[in-house]
């Protein structure tokens, strides 16, 4: 077996026009998914651009898995509508959707060879066999596996098993690639390289991606659009620079990164130039400013700020800094130091109300400084950077 | 002392298993092997080295009993397999839950809660003279005279052996489709293939293995079998098991050691061909 490291990057720069194919944007109306008394599903409404890169993001049980298959039409639509182009496509066969899935463990075929594998989309659907030919032969050059298509899928590396089986959903011609998992079983190194790889196929490809994901930075590195989703239903779809640095519920601000959060509710609401600055009475700690498009004074709410935003100062520094009327300043006990690589994450304890809070920094910015574990200091950070959570 | 008994552990924890082996299986059967060339005659035998033994096996009434024996094992082995096969799928991919799995699945062993000679004897009032399938046929006119090949005769033969050993057939192919995993069917039938594509290009090959081991099963029951040959039959069919045990009931045993030793070759040759069509070894 080929010693992972070595394996060849996708090679070809240009895909033969016989595995091009016309993306198509998928549109979720009102998709709700029962079993029956439990919601799995509950009245999605999306829509996944023609020829995006878009990633379904959320924990285990949030229903991301159950919507793609029910795009994929292995499952069916208890209510609502699902689009690919302008075609409703409830209640066709999974054949009929021009959709393909790549399936999480790949379920590659263990009795067939890579060729076969690969070959399969294209026999079912009745290829002639110097077509079928063609195809694969191409498909496995892309890949990069010409040189195993011999091989049963028992015999290839992790990351060959993967390739086969992205070869075999592509070489059909899907307008909508569904990726489950994609990622997930393979080791860490070659996942951040595969990662790349996967990218480049949906450029060179061009037809629409749609990827199941629990992991955010498999979702930041890959998509035009993340869909964040908890219990059955979306939270928040943006760029992955919205919901990296504007997170709109306290669950998207806890799932996609180092965000703290802080829950209270709403004792001011300034109109800004664009948005609201928010005054937020947090109980036990006081009060903290931040920014938001609208809040209703007297609500219950929250903000968030990320990890790498706040400015740590020793208290006599603090002193001398004034804090000005748009930054939150907080006064917390280091309680553990931990090193990372490049990031140094520091674990405190607010003075005040004994909630826990992280703050990220550099690791050659954090040696200049010289905190250490049960010293107590002052964290700061701007309004502007805090962001309000509605709910 | 340490290392000497490192070296011998292996050997000392194989030699009772070999003990065993050696002298319960390998010995009994070289006994047999040398009986089959002694000479006899209605009151003794004598050692010797004469084939007379294996001649008489070829010609016309032993040969018969040969070739009935095979026309038992095809039509138990088409049988089985063609009722095994869709009992295990639909066991293996229709029922839900593995409870319920379990529960029929032991429905299947029926067969094997009473003793041989009580089953045997129950087909008597079913599929007797007078029995219930006889009457049921002439009570609705579709027969004037009652069926006679119902009972003691080749029918009822194949008959008591599929109901008996067709849970022979079912678990090994039940193990394999378990095995399947789900995901593969959805695979096959997102790229396009048809229930029956996934059936012929997935399901099957994948059961292959169990499909084997089952008629493996088959074929080393139906060889030596005589029991229901015997009582099924009433004495109207015949097989080499049935034979050699007469032959041992009459004491010749030279004849009956020549029989067994024809059989088991015969036997050992259908599994090594069944063995080199079907690849068994993931099974296992």
């Amino acid at each position: 077996m080929q010693d992972v490291k070595t394996e060849p990057v996708l090679a070809v720069e240009a895909v033969p026009e016989d595995l091009q194919a016309e993306a198509k944007g998928v549109s979720l109306r009102d998709v709700t998914k029962k079993y029956g008394s439990f919601v799995a599903v509950q009245n999605i409404t999306l829509d996944i651009p023609a020829g995006s890169y878009t990633c379904l993001l959320g924990p285990s049980g949030c229903g991301k898995t159950t919507t793609m298959r029910m795009i994929a039409g292995h499952e069916d639509i208890s209510e609502g509508d699902i689009y690919i182009g302008d075609t409703r496509i409830n209640g066709l066969p999974a054949t009929e959707r021009n959709t393909a899935m790549m399936f999480q463990n790949y379920a590659l075929f263990p009795h067939k060879t890579v060729w076969n594998n690969v070959d399969f989309g294209l026999k079912m659907r009745g290829f002639p066999l110097d077509e079928r030919r063609r195809r694969v032969g191409e498909m496995l050059e892309i890949v990069g596996l010409t040189s195993f298509s011999d091989r049963k899928p028992a015999q290839l590396s992790g990351g060959q098993q993967q390739r086969v089986a992205l070869a075999r959903a592509l070489v059909t011609r899907p307008q909508v690639l569904m990726l489950d998992e994609p990622l997930s079983a393979l080791d860490e190194s070659l996942r951040v390289k595969t990662r790349g790889e996967l990218r480049k196929l949906q450029r060179q490809f061009g037809m629409t991606f749609l990827q199941v994901t629990h992991n955010q930075d498999e979702a930041y590195s890959l998509s035009d659009q993340i869909v964040v989703m908890d219990h059955g239903r979306v939270d928040q779809v943006g760029t992955p620079a919205e919901i990296f640095s504007r997170p709109l519920s306290r669950f998207v601000a806890r799932f996609t990164g180092d965000n703290n959060i802080f829950a209270g509710t709403v004792t001011s609401a300034v109109q800004d130039t664009q948005s609201q600055l928010i005054q937020i009475d947090v109980p036990g700690l006081g009060t903290l400013l931040c920014l938001g498009d609208y809040a209703q004074v007297g609500s219950e709410a929250a903000c968030s700020i990320r990890a790498d935003l706040m400015q740590i100062k020793s208290l006599a520094e603090a002193e001398q800094s004034a804090c000005g009327p748009a930054t939150n300043r907080v006064t917390a006990r280091i309680t553990a130091v931990e090193f990372t690589g490049y990031v140094t994450r520091v674990s405190l304890v607010l003075e005040r109300g004994g909630l826990e809070v992280l703050y990220k920094v550099r690791t050659p910015d954090w040696l200049t400084t010289a905190f250490a574990e049960g010293q107590v200091v002052a964290l700061d950070w701007a309004a502007t950077d805090c962001v309000f959570l509605p709910h | 002392m340490s290392e000497t008994w490192k070296t011998l552990k292996p050997y000392a924890l194989i030699t009772p298993q070999t003990l065993i082996f050696l002298m319960f299986l390998v010995f009994p059967i070289l006994m047999i092997g040398v009986v089959s060339f002694w000479e006899f005659n209605g009151y003794s035998m004598t050692p010797a080295f004469t084939l007379d033994n294996y001649r008489g096996i070829l010609t016309g009434v032993t040969f018969k009993t040969y070739l009935n024996t095979f026309k038992f094992l095809g039509m138990v082995w088409v049988a089985t397999l063609l009722i095994g096969y869709p009992v295990a799928y639909f066991l293996a991919f229709h029922v839900p839950k593995l409870e319920w799995q379990i529960l029929l699945f032991l429905l299947c062993t029926i067969p094997f809660w009473t003793s041989n000679i009580i089953r045997m004897i129950s087909w008597v009032p079913l599929l007797g003279r007078e029995g219930l399938v006889n009457q049921m046929l002439m009570g609705t006119g579709l027969v004037q005279q009652p069926l006679e090949f119902l009972l003691y005769s080749d029918f009822a033969v194949v008959l008591g052996m599929v109901h008996l050993y067709i849970i022979f057939m079912i678990a090994p192919i039940f193990n394999s489709l378990m095995r399947i995993e789900r995901s593969l069917v959805t695979a096959a039938e997102d790229l396009g293939a048809s229930g029956v594509q996934v059936f012929k290009e997935v399901i099957l090959p994948l059961s292959a293995p169990g499909i084997a081991i089952g008629s493996i099963f088959i074929v080393t029951l139906i060889m030596g079998e005589f029991v229901t040959v015997r009582l099924m039959g009433g004495g109207q069919s015949a097989s080499v098991g049935k034979l050699i045990q007469t032959q041992i009931g009459s004491l010749q045993y030279p004849l009956a050691a020549a029989n067994a030793m024809v059989l088991l070759a015969v036997t050992m040759l259908i599994i090594v061909s069944i063995l080199r069509v079907l690849d068994i070894r993931k099974e296992l």
